[in-house]
């Protein structure tokens, strides 16, 4: 009996000590980062790259620099298992931390960006849900505290269409063409859809619409669909295991790789690689550089993990997601930067970082000074756009690594804007906001 | 309207034989991989009379034993005999730590006892092999080819192979041995099993290590088409229906059940989904399984039960 509560006890109290040293010490007059993140649960394998991303810039950010102008960060990683009511705990219960309390979040679920964008505005603590959540909060008249720089679905989804014109010689070859979207059956799933339906009228290509049900482990009535219907080109808004099962059942139906492509949250390593050389010329969208040979990956490597590059390699260091976190952080602790420049070189509040984000313009050169180069791209915040509807890039998985194979392709803004000032109208009349107005 | 769901699937079906020959077909060879992990659920149902909760996570556990050896340099077939091993070994101690504390309960408590071992048993496969998704390959093949038009998958077709024989074998084990008969008189009363001299324990730790390597069976399956991730615990709701609809407590009926269901929803998604907005298929089971019990409640070949009050 002695024995087994003894071993009780070691359980409990091992568990208690992880569970501490877990958590970062918060000292006084430190920049408070809260982080939802997902290390277990299904869609672990793309939390796990995404929280060691952010983990790692914010510590570069202390190792290297001192901090934010001499302010040291501090965070806090609290488990979503990518559930929105988990999400919304975990909100309540970092809101407040730290010595200004939460600067800002990032959800990384669209289902959870939902709940807290009406929150937000409450608790005066920004969203920034980079290329995520709620594409109507590119309207910054309605959603004064959402952020969703520097691109959105519906953007990505007419770059999608961009790309496919450029490929198959000019958008007048696009008329009779057939184009399926295999999405998610969900609100992160559909939201390219009235993009794409808005331009299969203004092009004539006949657009078709398949939905898969979470979680996606199997479709095969989808593909059979596909092998009948022979589209020219396929996009897919797919998510967690969803992907890695589409890419094989893609590739045993004999559909031509370099036609299927992918959203930026179905181009991950852990998408490819289970679908072994099925996936061998699958494509994504993405807004960022793939790989570790970028300079501020040189840097983590040296700060972070003091020149072990086996060690930042098991922490997912250059993979797809893990570049996707380190340039969310990157636009957070630059946003307290651009804070601090009016409000003084000390920990910011969430109003403050609001107006940070709100007057971010990281230009080219400034991504020069931060090693990212080449990176990602340049990006001007404003009252009326929180999205900038920035460009997108193609990359293409070779069996071992993803390589980026085309130029940045514009977004149609021509179409997508009117879209997002309708239907963020709408949310201002449904929720009875008025809008600001934006000088 | 009417017509669109009365009429038109059927003129579509007419109209292109060779293609709905081929959404059978493939209907069929998924329906054996949701018997894969019906069985599962089926055995341990058989021997204690619990539905187990945790044999999806068995299924993931399993897995990812599986390919967290083969990653640490172990060959494929010695990983699979350790696996196997393990697996037994897990028999053992839910055995020794769960069952045999729980002997004559309700099956309510057998079942929120299965509960809390999933937890369990994922915490403890997360702990030891990690959450990122893992590549599985055994190397069985997986190319396409046609025959008359009809596109097969070597894979999908090894697979039902699989599924085929160790329901031939199961069905022999539990008709024609000793073991299956033991197993049996357990499922009906525990109390009266050990008074005419049948060794619950064994027979328990005998019917979860079976469990467990028919676990595997289906996990190698399923992991082999997404990587062995998480994820792979949540095919247990595919095996659902499969349930509702063969019967628990039949090993024929996990395979004919999962055939019904597999070309249900397939035919179901093609021919109907577009008229609901598509991904109808998930549902369409329930609702096929729900059907099928106004008319069986022990499912198809379930066994009928009678309490006397």
């Amino acid at each position: 009996m002695k024995l087994k509560t003894l071993i009780l006890a070691g359980i409990a109290g091992a568990t208690g000590l992880s569970a501490v040293a877990a958590s970062p010490a918060l000292a006084q007059g430190d920049q408070f980062f809260p982080m939802l993140v997902y290390r277990t649960g299904p869609y672990a394998p793309s939390g796990i790259p995404v929280a060691n991303g952010f983990r790692d810039y914010y510590t570069l950010i202390n190792n290297r620099d001192g901090g934010i102008n001499g302010v040291k960060i501090s965070f806090e990683e609290c488990e979503t298992e990518y559930n929105t009511k988990l999400g919304v705990e975990c909100y309540e219960k970092l809101k407040n931390n730290g010595s200004t309390g939460a600067s800002l979040f990032n959800p990384y679920s669209t289902g959870i960006t939902y709940q807290l964008i009406p929150k937000a505005a409450v608790d005066e603590v920004p969203i920034l849900s980079m290329g995520y959540g709620r594409t109507a909060a590119a309207d910054g008249r309605v959603f004064e505290w959402v952020f969703n720089f520097p691109t959105t679905y519906w953007s990505q989804a007419s770059a999608f269409i961009n790309y496919v014109a450029q490929q198959e010689g000019g958008f007048e070859k696009l008329k009779g063409m057939k184009i399926a979207h295999v999405h998610h059956n969900s609100a992160y799933g559909k939201e390219a859809n009235p993009t794409l339906e808005a331009l299969a009228k203004k092009f004539g290509y006949k657009l078709t619409l398949l939905a898969v049900d979470h979680p996606g482990q199997e479709q095969k009535a989808t593909w059979l669909q596909i092998r009948r219907l022979k589209p020219d080109w396929v996009f897919m808004s797919g998510w967690g295991v969803m992907n890695q099962v589409a890419i094989k059942e893609a590739a045993s139906i004999n559909f031509k790789m370099d036609n299927f492509v992918g959203n930026w949250w179905s181009g991950s390593d852990a998408d490819v690689i289970p679908a072994g050389k099925g996936a061998v010329g699958y494509k994504s969208a993405t807004f960022h550089g793939p790989g570790a040979a970028w300079q501020v990956h040189k840097d983590i490597v040296k700060h972070v993990y003091g020149g072990d590059e086996s060690k930042a390699k098991a922490n997912n260091v250059g993979e797809v997601l893990y570049n996707r976190a380190v340039v969310n952080a990157m636009f957070g602790v630059e946003a307290i930067r651009t804070a601090q420049g009016k409000f003084g070189n000390k920990a910011m509040t969430g109003k403050q970082v609001r107006w940070g984000l709100e007057n971010l313009n990281i230009t080219e050169a400034r991504l020069k000074d931060l090693g990212m180069e080449g990176f990602t791209r340049a990006v001007k915040v404003s009252c009326i756009d929180h999205e900038t509807g920035g460009p997108i890039v193609i990359q293409q998985w070779d069996g071992a690594k993803w390589s980026i194979v085309s130029d940045w392709i514009p977004t149609l803004r021509d179409v997508v804007r009117p879209m997002v000032e309708t239907a963020a109208a709408n949310y201002a009349a449904e929720n009875k906001i008025t809008p600001r107005t934006c000088n | 309207m009417l017509y669109d769901v009365l009429i038109a699937p059927f003129l579509d079906m007419a109209d292109s034989p060779v293609f709905f020959a081929e959404v059978v077909i493939v209907g069929l060879l998924t329906g054996v991989m949701y018997s894969l992990v019906a069985l599962g659920f089926v055995l341990i149902f058989k021997a204690s009379g619990v539905f187990n909760f945790a044999q999806g996570v068995m299924v993931l556990f399993a897995a990812l034993t599986l390919v967290g050896l083969m990653e640490h340099g172990v060959p494929t077939w010695l990983a699979l005999i350790l696996t196997v091993v393990i697996m037994v070994v897990l028999a053992y101690g839910i055995e020794w730590f769960m069952l045999r504390r729980l002997v004559n309960q309700e099956g309510i408590i057998l079942f929120m006892a299965t509960i809390g071992l999933s937890f369990v048993l994922q915490g403890l496969g997360e702990t030891m092999w990690g959450s990122n998704v893992k590549a599985l390959d055994i190397g069985i093949p997986d190319a396409s080819f046609e025959v008359s038009g009809i596109l097969l998958n070597e894979f999908d077709l090894f697979a039902a192979a699989s599924g085929a024989v160790l329901v031939a074998v199961l069905a022999v084990f539990f008709h024609y041995t000793r073991i299956g008969r033991a197993l049996r008189a357990v499922a009906d009363d525990h109390q009266a099993a050990l008074s005419v001299g049948i060794p619950l324990k064994t027979i328990w730790v005998i019917v979860w290590a079976v469990a467990g390597m028919v676990g595997l069976v289906a996990g190698i399956m399923w992991g082999a088409k997404s990587g062995v991730q998480f994820s792979l615990s949540l095919i247990a709701l595919k095996a659902l229906p499969v349930l509702i609809l063969g019967g628990f407590t039949s090993v024929p009926g996990a395979i004919v059940g999962g055939l019904i269901i597999g070309v249900g929803e397939k035919v179901a998604e093609i021919y109907w989904g577009p008229l609901f907005g598509g991904a109808i298929e998930n549902w369409f089971a329930y609702v096929l399984a729900l059907v099928f019990l106004l008319f069986r409640p022990q499912g198809l070949f379930g066994e009928r039960i009678i309490e006397r009050v």
